[in-house]
Formats: structure tokens, sequence, C-alpha cells
């Protein structure tokens, strides 16, 4: 029991130093991409329903409601990255790099391929090797587009992510002293904007190991 | 009047220029470069792990080779923050060793198996849109060496997502 007590105290501290902000899994995760189209909320990476791909999903811009999600678009200006190291440095040896192209309506893929510089400034890499119009809010069917061996979607989906975030805001606060059972998800009922590549598996390179991570740039 | 000359001379430079500039690059500007905002690879590191603002905006924009140096040791302080009476976590690590595979935030996916954040066998093999991440980091965070420390705290008792996946592409759900 005094442990717990003093857990607690401890707790109640950082929420103060903080001022009991904590957000999500990545979403408004600081102040200069919140609310930005820049700002990722998650990154999954599994292997697809043909075991021989993998799927690299990035979701943005989430918590929108079903009334802010029609006005949501992706934005010429975001590149939305994922990194791939093939020989675990940490340091990326390919990169898909999805670009939306307003004019077309069209989100365009380019990659797997070896970026020619790495770290926090890029520019795109080759020609599209992929690209697919972005599926409306509100389509009855998600529009897919398969080429090279690429799949790829993009447009507003559910937030897939689920959490009970309130009652972690209270712990931290100090004013409850665990989790509700059954918890409440905070993300039920509300919407990412993603955009979903499934690669085939042997363009990733490797020894049955990689590292990935997603990153957002904005056009300098 | 010479000034006028002369700077009709440069109108006349500076459009021949523009016009060369035009004919030699018909549509291809000048390269376009893109400087990184947000990142991110396991879920809820940042906004966890780092506890202000200052160090939340850098942790975005630090290459991953770089992280570990300059995150460890103000993680292992949050964790310890956290949950002062940390030893060690189901996977056995200690403090430091916790704390230096989060600092360095990449996904470590199998391109040859089971691809999972956790799933009772596999650990860290991926993150499918299943995956409880959440309740993998509370226990990792709260349960202790076995896993059953602080109960309140080890689960949110949010267990799937509120709507269904699909089985094929894109796997994610239609928006409410």
């Amino acid at each position: 029991m005094k442990r717990k007590k003093i857990l607690f105290a401890a707790i109640a501290a950082i929420a103060l130093v903080t001022g009991g902000i904590i957000y999500a899994a990545d979403h408004i995760d600081a102040p200069s991409v919140t609310n930005q189209t820049t700002d990722i909320t998650d990154l999954y990476v599994f292997q697809g329903a043909n075991t021989d791909n993998m799927v690299f999903v990035a979701n943005t811009q989430g918590l929108l409601t079903p009334a802010t999600t029609g006005a949501a678009k992706f934005d010429e200006n975001t590149l939305i990255e994922f990194n791939i190291d093939n020989n675990n440095d940490n340091i990326e040896d390919l990169v898909i790099q999805c670009k939306y192209d307003a004019a077309s309506n069209m989100m365009k893929v380019y990659g797997p391929i070896a970026p020619s510089v790495t770290g926090t400034r890029s520019k795109i890499e080759g020609t599209a090797t992929a690209s697919v119009k972005v599926t409306p809010y509100g389509a009855s069917a998600p529009i897919v587009a398969t080429k090279n061996g690429i799949s790829v979607f993009a447009g507003p989906r559910d937030d897939p992510f689920f959490f009970d975030l309130d009652q972690f805001h209270a712990i931290l606060a100090g004013t409850a002293e665990g989790f509700r059972n059954p918890g409440v998800d905070a993300f039920a009922g509300t919407n990412v904007m993603s955009v979903v590549v499934e690669v085939p598996k042997v363009a990733l390179g490797g020894s049955g190991k990689i590292n990935v991570w997603l990153e957002t740039k904005k056009k300098v | 009047m010479k000034t006028t000359i002369k700077l009709l001379t440069l109108l006349i430079t500076g459009s021949m220029i523009f016009t060369a500039c035009k004919d030699k690059n018909p549509g291809n500007g000048p390269t376009v470069y893109y400087e990184q905002q947000d990142q991110m690879a396991r879920p809820a590191i940042n906004t966890v792990f780092n506890a202000n603002a200052t160090d939340k905006e850098a942790f975005n924009v630090t290459v991953p080779s770089a992280m570990g140096a300059a995150f460890q040791s103000k993680f292992q302080a949050r964790l310890l923050a956290l949950n002062s009476a940390y030893t060690t976590n189901a996977l056995t690590l200690d403090a430091k060793a916790f704390t230096t595979l989060l600092a360095t935030d990449v996904l470590n996916v199998s391109t040859t198996g089971k691809t999972t954040f956790f799933d009772g066998t596999n650990v860290l093999t991926g993150r499918a849109l299943n995956d409880d991440v959440i309740d993998v980091e509370l226990l990792l965070i709260f349960g202790g060496p076995t896993g059953t420390g602080n109960p309140g705290l080890t689960s949110d008792h949010v267990n799937a997502n509120d709507v269904a996946f699909s089985t094929t592409f894109p796997y994610l759900a239609t928006p409410h």
C-alpha cells in the first residue's frame, strides 16, 4: 500500500511538471505539428494477406469526427515517408515516399528506393512507382490501385488506435488510482487520413529483420 | 538618359536570361526539398517519455541513429518518475536497458514470420492493427519482473478497436 502511494505521488508530481498533458500514440505529440497535415498519429507495419508482401500504414491528422472528416485533405506540401533500415544501423537504406498531387487528386508513391541523401531533409526519389485516386469521404468502397506489384490506398479511415486515454489522464492527474474495467476507448468513432502501401517483401532487402520509422516532411 | 539605357539593357538582359532558363528547363524548376516535421515508430514513445515540449519537438527531428545518445538518460529519469519502484520488467530489462531500447525509436519488423508488437510468443516483430500496444507498454512500465505488479495500471481494459478490420487491402475500416 505504501509503495502504491509513493508511486501515485510520483505520477502526480509528473502531471504537475507536464501540466498533465499527455497525448496518445503520436496524435498531437508536439506543438509545431498539432492540427497540421504533418501530424502523424500512428505507424503500422505487418505482413499482408499475401504473406509475400509487407503492409505499411501511415495515419495522419487524427481525432477527425464524422462532421470534420469530409473537409480533411492531404497536402501537396507534405511528404509522408516510410524509412527502412535493412542492416540494423538505424539509418535508412530505403524509403517509400507518398506525395499528394492536388491537380489530379492522386496520392503518388515513390520507391522502395535507396535515397540519394539520408536524414531530415529529402527530395522526391525517382519516378512514381504507383499512384491512386484519393478515396472521398462517404465512398461505399475504398479506391485501390496496384502497379509494379505495389498496392496503394489513400483517404479517410477509422482510427485503428484504441486506448482509454481519459482515464490515463485522470491517473496522471492523481484523480484516479487505476484504469476502469471495462475501459472507454477515447478514439472510438474518430477518423484519420490514411495512406496504405503494400509491397513485395523482396523489395525490402535485409536478412529477415528490418527497422522502420515514419516521417512527415514539409516543402521548404 | 544614360540611366534609362542602363535600365533598358538590364531589362533586356534579364528577360533574355529568363527566357533562356525557361527554354533549357521546360517545366523543370529547381529541386524541391522537404524538411522533417514529425516522426514516430513505436506507439506513444514521444508522448509518454519526453516530458516537455522542447524535448518532444527535438525528438521529432532527431535521426534514429542519434536518438540513443540524446534521449536515453532522459527516458530513464522519466521511467523512474512514472514508476519509482521499477527494477526490471517482463522482458528482464533493467531501467537502463529498457530505456536504451525505447530511446532509439524504430519499429523492429520481421520479414520472415509473424508481425506483431507482442502476441504472447513473438516480441517486437512488427505492429498489426489489432495489437493491444498500450497494454504491452503499460505492462512493461508498471508490471515489474513478472508482469503482475500494479495490476490497476497494467491494462486499460480496452482490448480491441471499436470496429472490425478488413482481411483484405487496405485492411483499415471504413470511416465513421
